[in-house]
């Protein structure tokens, strides 16, 4: 799943390439992008899942924490996804509106996968960037934290600070971000090995430029392709980790919902005919994952131009 | 060899005393004790039960003897919730459902997911290899806590087959749906990895020179492709035991099995934080030392790493 010197060797050849077509890396990678069918289908399907999160609310006719009296009584008639009653989707055990509680759902999943990637972009980035220029001890030091880190279950630790400090989206939203960069410093660390070594490094050192100001103007800048594919590669890891505890019923608390508490609440109903409870949030979960992953893909595919 | 163990367990100690301390300290930094009620205790009773469980004492000597009774007896100490039982009886009693699946499912993982990937990698571009590509891609969105549901829906109430949960002493029924729900995913990941692994194998020089000299292709595969297809399939078998353990978890709480999963959910909503931290620390001592192991079968099968 994680590039390593190969990547690195696909995106000089790449450099190289565009010289000699006096084409731009960015513009031979757009073509590429745009000829993968599959990624820009998913493309298109993420943008709508986007709007559907940014503006489904203006189309419910609930808000997601009332209950709809006049539909009490046996959930498996009256509750049944209509447009006559307005419940798109259908409502919950509760009464509740399932069409606003899953665009509220895919709202926060989608945001725990977009925070959860920036704090990787932004300290795996950073941190990777600085252990790989400065190299020896500091090296050594900073990349043997992370592989104790890593080693850690985080899973199990996530859950704990979930207990002690009290279950809110906040927290999750931090822990997630705590684990999320441990990768991709691993990345940033391995490419920066060999962008230290270019000239325009050894120039920049032979000017007298300051190391964090190299780092920060001259390797960071040159990281960022393989930083942006790779956290959209990371996004779905976050959107299942993240429903994976709201699934528990330790993440997202009620009313909110996430799309992983919305499966839970389907699951735990479906014995009663309610399917509909289950099979919308995962449909958006389902496809709102393969969206990334073939996106992820595609991008990378087409910045690393060792597969054509 | 032997410096290189030394060198690794010189590692995984500090981890692990790392993480014990680490898990003490988050503890320590709740809000409100174990025993804060929503009416407060009498004082003479908070303090003796305070005293029961060591709460009295200053925090740097709790985390001293909870770390050395740890690390020496392998005792967690009291539960601060269920009074007559001590973590390590919980342990007792979850851990065996636990690891009955859960070697099952990676027992399944593993050979079913190699066996994909080679026949995918020898038949490349045949309906077997589209089966286990099509397999890899759909499981990526499929992690346990969505596939269960649309298994116990499937088997349990269409078609009537298998109980939807409970453990019933590990009778097959009981057991097949956890192992289903838990293993598909590596299963798959691990087909993919060994697909391409293979195919890079099957591409390089020495095997054109085995066909070359007129080998038949099973002795092929199993005296020449094999052994180095495997290495990459090694290294993933870490993070696969980890996701393993983790993914018990939701698999206790959907299915009722009775494992340390379920445990350690139920732990969390009643705040005992003996048990959560002492089966936190188990995961992580066993995480720890199964990378151990896959990181020293590493170093004896690849040729290349000699330390």
């Amino acid at each position: 799943m994680f590039p390593d010197k190969t990547v690195a060797a696909g995106l000089a050849d790449a450099a190289h390439l565009a010289e000699v077509q006096g084409r731009s890396l960015w513009k031979d990678a757009r073509i590429r992008f745009f000829r993968n069918k599959a990624a820009v289908i998913s493309f298109v399907v993420l943008m709508f899942i986007v709007a559907f999160c940014i503006f489904g609310q203006l189309f419910a006719q609930y808000d997601i924490e009332t209950p709809d009296f006049t539909l009490s009584g046996p959930n498996a008639y009256l509750g049944v996804p209509s447009i006559a009653t307005g419940h798109y989707f259908g409502t919950d055990d509760l009464g509740r509106d399932l069409f606003a509680r899953t665009v509220q759902g895919t709202r926060i999943s989608l945001l725990v996968g977009v925070v959860g990637a920036l704090v990787a972009v932004v300290v795996g980035t950073l941190y990777g960037a600085v252990s790989g220029y400065f190299g020896g001890r500091i090296d050594g030091f900073m990349m043997r934290t992370v592989d104790i880190l890593m080693s850690v279950p985080y899973m199990f630790v996530l859950i704990l600070m979930l207990v002690i400090f009290g279950r809110s989206i906040l927290l999750l939203f931090i822990g997630i971000g705590l684990i999320s960069w441990l990768d991709m410093s691993r990345i940033a660390r391995g490419q920066t090995l060999t962008i230290k070594n270019k000239e325009f490094v050894e120039a920049a050192v032979a000017i007298g430029v300051r190391p964090m100001r190299i780092v920060l103007r001259h390797i960071v800048p040159n990281l960022l392709g393989i930083v942006v594919v790779y956290s959209t590669l990371l996004i779905p890891g976050m959107i299942i980790t993240e429903s994976f505890i709201s699934f528990l019923g330790l993440g997202v608390q009620d009313p909110n919902a996430s799309l992983g508490s919305l499966i839970a609440k389907g699951a735990s109903q479906m014995q009663y005919g309610v399917l509909w409870q289950l099979l919308f949030p995962l449909f958006f979960f389902i496809i709102t994952l393969f969206a990334f992953f073939f996106v992820g893909d595609g991008l990378r595919d087409a910045l690393d131009p060792k597969d054509r | 060899m032997y410096s290189y163990i030394l060198r690794r367990l010189m590692v995984a100690i500090p981890t692990i005393l790392v993480l014990i301390v680490l898990s003490f300290m988050l503890m320590f930094a709740a809000p409100g004790g174990p025993f804060n009620a929503e009416r407060p205790l009498p004082p003479d009773v908070m303090a003796n039960i305070q005293a029961r469980y060591g709460l009295d004492q200053p925090y740097w000597k709790q985390m001293v003897d909870y770390t050395w009774k740890v690390v020496t007896q392998f005792d967690f100490g009291p539960s601060f919730k269920y009074r007559d039982r001590t973590v390590n009886d919980i342990i007792a009693q979850g851990f065996p459902v636990t690891i009955t699946y859960g070697a099952w499912a990676f027992v399944v993982a593993v050979t079913l997911g190699l066996t994909l990937g080679v026949i995918a990698a020898i038949r490349q571009n045949t309906w077997i290899d589209y089966l286990a590509v099509g397999v890899a891609i759909g499981a990526q969105v499929l992690p346990g806590f969505v596939l269960a549901p649309i298994l116990v829906l499937v088997f349990t109430y269409w078609l009537d087959l298998l109980p939807g949960g409970g453990w019933n002493g590990g009778a097959w029924q009981n057991v097949i749906m956890p192992v289903i729900a838990l293993s598909t995913g590596y299963l798959a990941s691990i087909a993919r990895i060994m697909r391409s692994s293979m195919l890079e194998v099957m591409n390089s020089g020495f095997i054109r020179t085995a066909r070359a000299k007129g080998l038949p292709m099973h002795r092929i595969i199993w005296r020449h492709a094999l052994k180095p297809a495997l290495l990459p399939v090694l290294s993933y078998l870490g993070p696969a035991f980890v996701g393993m353990i983790t993914g018990s978890v939701v698999i206790d709480v959907y299915f009722s099995t009775g494992g340390i999963g379920q445990f350690f959910v139920n732990s969390a909503f009643h705040r005992d934080y003996s048990v959560i931290m002492g089966i936190t620390i188990l995961v992580g001592v066993l995480t720890i030392l199964f990378n151990l192991v896959v990181d020293l079968l590493y170093a004896w099968i690849d040729p290349k790493i000699r330390y």
